[in-house]
C-alpha cells in the first residue's frame, strides 16, 4: 500500500500532465470531418513515432560494451524513424491530393 | 552551469515539440489546414530528435560508436522509411500506415525489454519502473502484432480466419498478460524468460485480436491499434521522465480513441460490435434469402445515351474503383459529361472504400474538384432529382438491406439511396459480394442495369460512346 502511494505521490505531475493530455486529446479532434479521418489517423501515427526519443536516450545510455543494448537499441532507432518519417510523408502524400484539388 | 543550459535547451525543446503535436493534431481536423498541420507536427518532431542528440548527456564513457550506431539507424529509417511512403500506391494508403504503426509499437516493445536489461544489471527493482517496462512492452507487441496481421489482411496476404472458441483463448490469454505482468513487476528477482513468455504472450494476444476481425473493419482497427501505440509511447516518457513522449503518447491515445469510435459511429456500429461480432456469419443467413428476382444487363452504348441525356449524374465510388484505378478515368468521363451540360456529382459514402476518406482522396488524386464531392446526406437529399446514378464497384454502402433487413449484419448503417434515383446503373466485374459477403437486392431492382466488366475498362467505353454520340 505505502508502495502504491509512495508511486503516485512521486508521480502526481505526470499523472496530472496524463489527465489534461486526455481531455485535450478528446477536444482537439472532437469536430473532425469524416473526409479526414484517415489523414488524421496518418498524422497521428506520425507524432507517437515520438517514441523514437526513447529508443535515441536508450543508445545514449548504453555501455558500449552492452552488444544487446547496442543491437536492440540500433533496432528500435530504425523502427522508431520508420514510423516517423513514413508517417508523416504518407500523411503529407494524402493530404497533397486535397491541396492540389482546393488550388483549382 | 553548461550543463543547465543543455538541460534546460532541451526540455524548451521539448515543450516546443509537444505544442507543435497539439496544433498539428488541431490542423488535421480542418480540410485546409491539415497539411500544414502536418509539417508543424514533423518539424517538432526533428527539432526534439536534433535536440535529444545535441544536449542529453550522454552515459559517462559512452563512445562514438553510440553515436555512429543512432545516426545509422536514424539514417536506414528515414532511408527505407521515405522509399515505401512515396512509392505505395494510393489504394495501398491504409496498409502502409498499419505497417509504420506496426515499427512505433515494436520500438516501445524493443525499449521495455533493452530497460528491463538495464535493470537486471543494476538491481534495483522498482514497483513503479517494472510497472511501466511490463505495461509498455505488453502494449507495443500487441501493437505490433495485430498492425502487422492487419497489414497482411489489408494486402490480402492474410485472409479472415475464425478461430473456434477465439473469444474465450482472447480472454485466457488476456488473464495470462495480466498474470505474468504482475507477477514480472512485483517480483523481488524478475528473470529474463519470465519477460520473454510475457514478450511471447503478447505477440500472440495481438495476432489473435485482429485475425477474426473482418476485412472491411480494418480501419477502425487500425485506427484502434494506433491510439495503443500511442500510450506505449507515452509509458516510454514515463520510463524517461520525457514530457514530449508523454504528451505526444497521451495526445495520440486519447485522439485516436475518439477518432476510433468516430469511425465506428459513421458505420452505424458500436466498437464492440466491431471486435466482437464477426462481419463473416451473415453470409450464410443471407445466402437463405434466396432468389430475388433477375439481374438486367445494359450495354455500354446504352448507359453511355442514359449519361449523356441525363440532368443530374451522380457517381457511388466504391473500393472496386480503387481496385481498378479508374479514378483519371472516371474524372475524364465526368468532364466529357460536363462540357455536355449535365450536372454531375460524386456521391461519398463515409466508408467507401477500406478506410474513411478513401474516396476523398482517391478522386483528389486524379484532381476531381472539391465541391463535386457530396457527403452523404446531401447526396441522398438530392437523390429524387437525379436521373442516372452510376455505381462503380460499391456494393455495401447502397445495399438496402442496411435499411430493411434487421438480421443483415449491416443492419442500422447509413446507405447511399441509389434507388430513389430514376435510373441505376451498376458497375461491377461479376455478381459477386461485396466485403460484407451478403447479397445486395439493389440489383435485382426494377430500376437497375448492370454494367459487367472491369471498372476502368467500362469507363473508357463509356467515355468512346459518349464521344460518337
Amino acid at each position: 500500500m505505502d508502495q502504491i502511494l509512495t508511486l503516485f505521490y512521486e508521480n502526481k505531475e505526470f499523472i496530472f500532465l496524463i489527465i489534461v493530455s486526455i481531455f485535450l486529446g478528446i477536444e482537439v479532434i472532437s469536430n473532425v470531418p469524416a473526409v479526414l479521418h484517415t489523414p488524421l489517423m496518418s498524422g497521428a501515427n506520425a507524432i507517437h513515432g515520438v517514441v523514437i526519443i526513447g529508443a535515441i536516450i536508450i543508445m545514449l545510455e548504453a555501455d558500449p560494451t552492452n552488444y544487446l543494448a547496442l543491437i536492440l537499441g540500433f533496432f528500435a532507432v530504425v523502427l522508431g524513424t520508420l514510423n516517423v518519417v513514413g508517417g508523416f510523408v504518407v500523411t503529407n502524400r494524402m493530404l497533397e491530393m486535397f491541396k492540389k484539388k482546393d488550388k483549382k | 552551469m553548461r550543463e543547465l543550459l543543455g538541460n534546460s535547451l532541451l526540455e524548451i525543446c521539448y515543450i516546443a515539440a509537444s505544442i507543435t503535436f497539439i496544433l498539428g493534431l488541431k490542423m488535421l481536423s480542418s480540410p485546409d489546414k491539415a497539411r500544414k498541420g502536418n509539417l508543424y507536427a514533423a518539424y517538432g518532431m526533428g527539432l526534439a530528435i536534433v535536440a535529444t542528440l545535441l544536449f542529453k548527456e550522454p552515459l559517462v564513457g559512452a563512445k562514438s560508436l553510440n553515436y555512429i550506431l543512432i545516426l545509422a539507424g536514424l539514417l536506414i529509417g528515414t532511408l527505407i522509411g521515405t522509399r515505401m511512403a512515396v512509392k505505395v500506391k494510393m489504394t495501398a494508403m491504409p496498409q502502409m500506415v498499419s505497417f509504420f504503426n506496426g515499427m512505433g509499437g515494436a520500438c516501445a516493445a524493443v525499449i521495455s525489454i533493452v530497460e528491463f536489461d538495464h535493470v537486471m544489471h543494476t538491481g534495483e527493482f522498482d514497483l513503479g519502473l517494472m510497472i511501466i517496462i511490463a505495461v509498455g512492452l505488453i502494449i507495443g507487441s500487441v501493437s505490433f502484432a495485430g498492425s502487422i496481421v492487419a497489414y497482411g489482411k489489408l494486402e490480402g496476404k492474410i485472409g479472415d480466419k475464425a478461430i473456434p472458441g477465439g473469444q474465450i483463448i482472447n480472454i485466457l490469454l488476456l488473464i495470462a498478460l495480466v498474470v505474468v505482468g504482475g507477477y514480472l513487476a512485483t517480483m523481488s528477482a524478475p528473470t529474463s524468460m519470465l519477460l520473454y513468455a510475457l514478450l511471447g504472450i503478447s505477440l500472440l494476444y495481438g495476432i489473435l485480436f485482429v485475425m477474426p476481425i473482418g476485412g472491411a473493419d480494418m480501419p477502425v482497427v487500425i485506427s484502434l491499434l494506433n491510439s495503443f501505440t500511442g500510450v506505449a509511447a507515452a509509458f516510454g516518457g514515463f520510463l524517461y521522465g520525457n514530457q514530449a513522449m508523454l504528451t505526444g503518447g497521451i495526445l495520440v491515445g486519447s485522439a485516436g480513441t475518439i477518432l476510433t469510435v468516430l469511425m465506428c459511429t459513421a458505420m452505424n456500429r458500436s466498437l464492440a460490435n466491431v471486435i466482437i461480432g464477426s462481419f463473416g456469419g451473415g453470409g450464410a443467413a443471407a445466402a437463405a434469402g434466396g432468389d430475388q428476382g433477375t439481374v438486367k444487363e445494359i450495354s455500354a452504348t446504352d448507359a453511355a445515351i442514359l449519361l449523356a441525356y441525363a440532368n443530374r449524374v451522380s457517381v457511388v465510388p466504391g473500393y472496386g474503383l480503387a481496385v481498378a484505378q479508374a479514378q483519371h478515368t472516371i474524372h475524364e468521363l465526368e468532364q466529357l459529361l460536363v462540357e455536355k451540360g449535365v450536372e454531375f456529382s460524386y456521391a461519398i459514402h463515409p466508408v467507401a472504400g477500406r478506410m474513411p476518406g478513401h474516396m476523398n482522396v482517391l478522386l483528389a488524386e486524379a484532381d476531381v474538384p472539391y465541391p463535386m464531392l457530396h457527403e452523404m446526406e446531401d447526396a441522398n437529399a438530392q437523390m429524387a432529382n437525379t436521373d442516372v446514378v452510376l455505381v462503380i464497384g460499391a456494393n455495401d454502402v447502397v445495399n438496402p438491406a442496411a435499411e430493411k433487413d434487421p438480421s443483415s449484419p449491416i443492419y442500422g448503417m447509413p446507405i447511399i439511396k441509389a434507388s430513389d434515383a430514376k435510373n441505376i446503373i451498376v458497375m461491377k466485374r461479376s455478381m459477386g459480394k461485396g466485403y460484407a459477403g451478403i447479397e445486395n437486392e439493389l440489383f435485382f431492382h426494377d430500376k437497375n442495369r448492370m454494367l459487367f466488366g472491369d471498372a476502368k475498362a467500362s469507363i473508357q467505353k463509356l467515355i468512346t460512346e459518349v464521344k460518337n454520340l
